[in-house]
């Protein structure tokens, strides 16, 4: 029933798409479209939010479509009502934002029936019950999101960032359907049930696994898979950006969840080591990379990186505690992974949305351009920074419940029986616990940079506050990680069918709790109260407010800043992107990055401008990038001559193939 | 009765192998439309053949396509445009006929060998019936592959499609819609080239495949 309705919510999207064709040039058609896509997002949202809290039985149906002798097979099980949570709530906020967005947008032909066929795309790899299905879907989902990236194609970039998307999502397919392959075996035995009645060897088991992790750590961005990432993410529109980074990377951790937990079987202890440490490199090389970025929606991408890492992390920890049939530790780490899943996708949607508003209002994503906008777009700012310290997982907002949660379970590794575990977990442990502070650093530098301070060009002094539209998904989006930072065990409990069905187990029942305290395991080990600590927050806050007005002076009192004894500083002066980041740069950047200060000193007498150049190399790139396309570009070299030879060559060497391979096909033992 | 079919099929397969292998060394193009005529010739009665045994009326029809387009239409108006383009004593720079028999005889083997080791179990009939068929088929691509003469080209084509209607047939229950379709393909092909034949001949005043080379500045 419920997966009816789901896919009717489908249907319509993809209906939308030439509907939205049809429109193209109309004033109206963005209204329209987006209207339309946020009303059916939400009903899908309240869909899967019944699905998800009413927990009715599995809802199932196969449709007479796809390979002939397997159908289409549909599912809505815990797990995919879910992540349908997410991807409805995270597209319905998209819709209400490009409501307001859109209107700015040079070419909406361009976005508008992509749009609806992207959200259709990842609904439907969510509900997919057979490989077919899902991997059919999952491309659908990496084309329209692949022409929507490049939608602004006039800039080189832009194509650039598509062709090394389109290329990194041919491969993370490829990976996909060859984990598939494996799991169905010889009969080609696709539907899921089928797969998960399968008994895979352990060797099989290995390899589905290892390419599951590349094919969806490549569309998570798991380092170092990540390459497309950072370039993508950005060069979509705003809105876009926001689905891509907070919504398709979930559905991609969605199918490493569904086949590592779900269709596999019982996990080896091993696997985990694998998740655990890709998931440690990648939170703490994303994080790093964002502090060096300049660009305001790549710094936003480069940290998807960082939080896909944690949740990768906790997921490795998960299928650790799985292994040695730890179930309670098991679900605790599990349900880490999927609330943070739930987490980022609300604050970076909103941190991108904030992104859009600003590129919207000064036109440039540059960090150095920016500052002083919250004199300009207070609301705007205000939204933002709640998105920063959600982040930068600040109690009382939703980040820190999950990255705590995720902490609670690597303080239970010691009493894994593995040596490897004892010793790898809390060295992931000390990872993750790094790279939570250096996303702290990176985002006080991009709320400063861009919020604070004095406006560094005439764009930035002279910008607007977005329109109402815009505001209101920011605003929803703020209040859901305020509400789900001071009553998590809501959302804990919420989460509790799915980690039941995955893990064995589910959380404590955390409602029940005095005060609204989440407890993971017992009281007496570790409690943690969002709401108590807002309270002490808003009471501390309201009272020390008072007590300054009330007590000393109510006056408010604008005076020049110190400008340590210059007269008439230029913005310039002020610390920039690039400096703020100097003493982190040096630290890590040196080591990670290559990193080269070059200052030049003009001579004395010289009138010329002392200059300081920082180069920095991205050694993943050089190291495992480069030297592919440079070993691809030779080979197509060396046989660029095949494509000038005569019929008759041609001729030759088609039936050379031909004789080759009966000869093989003959002397095959 | 299981014998003498048996023994007439493989005959009549055997012989279009063998026609093959005429066609291979023919060095006049009038000759080797003879040839081919006789090829397709052998082909509809093997096909004919195949319908008895086999008691499939509409195999009859494909014997009979054979036949008039093959055997007759084809040839004829091959020679038509063979004597209007005045090529028909051309002497074609085959290299060396003993080198071609050896290559045809090594393919032949190749194919049996294939073919009866991936069709064991199979009835044998139909396993005989495949691997001459793709004898036949090797053997025209062989003579694609070392003609210079695009009508020869043609030929070959031709002759390679032959097999592909006899390994059709070989295995029962071929639909008929199937074979029409082949065959009309191969009519169709047919116009197209014959109308390039002219065309090249028109613009470079010869068919010899070697002339194109050099025009695109491929001397070898």
């Amino acid at each position: 029933m419920m997966v009816t309705v789901a896919l009717f919510g489908v249907l319509t999207l993809v209906a939308l798409a030439p509907i939205a064709i049809a429109l193209s040039g109309k004033p109206n058609a963005t209204g329209f479209v987006y209207g339309a896509c946020l009303i059916v997002t939400l009903v899908m949202f309240l869909v899967a939010l019944h699905s998800l809290l009413e927990q009715p039985a599995a809802s199932t149906i196969t449709l007479p479509l796809g390979l002939p002798w397997l159908g289409a097979h549909f599912r809505i099980d815990p797990l995919s009502a879910f992540f349908l949570v997410v991807v409805n709530l995270g597209a319905a906020a998209a819709s209400l934002f490009a409501l307001g967005y859109g209107r700015h947008e040079e070419a909406p032909q361009r976005v508008l029936p992509f749009f609806p066929l992207y959200l259709a795309a990842m609904n439907l790899v969510v509900l997919a019950d057979d490989a077919f299905s899902f991997l059919l879907s999952w491309e659908l989902m990496s084309l329209s999101s692949w022409a929507l990236v490049i939608a602004d194609h006039r800039r080189a970039e832009n194509m650039r960032a598509g062709y090394v998307y389109l290329l990194m999502a041919s491969f993370g397919t490829l990976t996909l359907l060859l984990a598939f392959g494996l799991m169905a075996g010889g009969d080609g035995a696709y539907a899921f049930d089928a797969i998960r009645a399968a008994h895979p060897t352990i060797s099989t088991a290995a390899l589905v696994l290892i390419l599951a992790l590349i094919g969806a750590g490549s569309k998570a961005g798991l380092v170092p898979l990540h390459a497309w990432l950072p370039l993508a993410h950005p060069a979509a529109p705003s809105h876009v950006s926001a689905l891509m980074s907070g919504v398709m990377t979930k559905v991609a951790v969605y199918g490493f969840i569904r086949i590592a937990f779900d269709l596999l079987g019982a996990p080896q202890w091993w696997w985990s080591l694998v998740v655990l440490a890709l998931g440690g490199v990648t939170a703490v090389m994303g994080v790093l990379y964002a502090l060096m970025q300049r660009d305001l929606k790549r710094v936003l991408a480069y940290s998807t990186i960082e939080n896909i890492g944690l949740i990768f992390a906790s997921l490795g920890l998960a299928l650790a505690f799985k292994a040695y049939a730890m179930d309670v530790a098991a679900a605790l780490a599990l349900t880490a992974a999927l609330l943070h899943v739930f987490n980022h996708s609300l604050f970076k949607s909103l941190l991108f949305f904030g992104a859009g508003s600003v590129l919207t209002a000064t036109g440039t994503r540059d960090m150095e351009k920016l500052g002083g906008l919250i004199h300009r777009m207070p609301q705007t700012a205000f939204v933002f920074l709640i998105g920063c310290t959600a982040i930068s997982a600040l109690p009382p907002l939703n980040g820190f419940v999950s990255e705590w949660l995720s902490f609670q379970a690597i303080l239970l590794s010691p009493q894994l029986p593995s040596w490897g575990l004892k010793l790898m977990v809390p060295a992931v442990g000390a990872l993750l616990a790094l790279s939570a502070a250096l996303a702290a650093a990176c985002f006080v530098r991009a709320f400063g940079i861009v919020f604070l301070g004095r406006p560094r060009s005439s764009e930035a002094a002279a910008a607007q506050e977005t329109d109402t539209n815009s505001l209101a998904a920011m605003y929803a989006l703020a209040a859901t990680c305020l509400i789900a930072g001071i009553l998590p065990g809501i959302f804990i409990d919420a989460l509790a069918p799915v980690v039941q069905v995955l893990a064995g187990a589910r959380m404590p029942v955390q409602t029940g709790a005095e005060w609204m305290s989440i407890v993971p395991i017992a009281e007496s080990r570790s409690s943690y109260n969002g709401l108590l600590v807002f309270a002490f927050m808003v009471i501390t806050g309201t009272a020390t407010a008072f007590a300054i007005h009330r007590f000393a002076s109510d006056k408010i009192r604008r005076g020049p800043a110190w400008g340590c004894g210059y007269p008439d500083a230029s913005p310039l002066t002020q610390y920039s992107a690039s400096s703020f980041a100097q003493p982190i740069r040096r630290v890590f950047g040196s080591l990670v990055f290559r990193a080269r200060e070059i200052g030049t000193m003009p001579p004395p007498g010289s009138r010329a401008p002392a200059t300081l150049t920082v180069q920095l190399r991205d050694l993943i790139w050089d190291t495992l990038y480069a030297p592919i396309a440079t070993a691809v570009g030779n080979i197509a070299e060396r046989l660029n001559y095949l494509q000038f030879l005569t019929i008759r060559s041609y001729l030759t060497l088609v039936f050379a193939a031909l004789v080759i391979l009966l000869t093989v096909l003959a002397t095959w033992p | 009765m299981q014998g003498i079919t048996f023994d007439i099929a493989h005959m009549l397969a055997g012989s279009l192998v063998l026609v093959s292998f005429i066609q291979l060394y023919q060095q006049r193009l009038s000759a080797l439309l003879n040839i081919f005529a006789l090829h397709a010739f052998v082909l509809a009665l093997s096909v004919a053949w195949q319908a008895y045994v086999q008691d499939a009326p509409h195999l009859y029809i494909t014997a009979i396509i054979a036949l008039v387009f093959k055997a007759i239409v084809i040839p004829v108006a091959l020679r038509r445009i063979v004597i209007r383009l005045g090529i028909h004593r051309e002497i074609e720079n085959v290299f060396g006929v003993g080198l071609a028999m050896l290559l045809g005889i090594c393919l032949v083997a190749l194919s049996m060998v294939v073919m009866l080791r991936v069709t064991s179990g199979a009835d044998p009939l139909a396993r005989e019936d495949l691997a001459f068929a793709l004898s036949v088929v090797l053997l025209g691509m062989l003579m694609m592959v070392t003609r210079r003469n695009a009508v020869s080209q043609v030929v070959g084509f031709m002759s390679l499609e032959n097999g592909l209607v006899l390994a059709a047939t070989g295995a029962k229950g071929m639909p008929l819609v199937v074979e029409i379709s082949i065959a009309f393909s191969v009519l169709i092909a047919f116009i197209v080239i014959g109308i390039f034949l002219f065309r090249i001949r028109e613009r470079f005043d010869t068919v010899d495949m070697q002339a194109m080379d050099r025009f695109r500045g491929e001397q070898r």
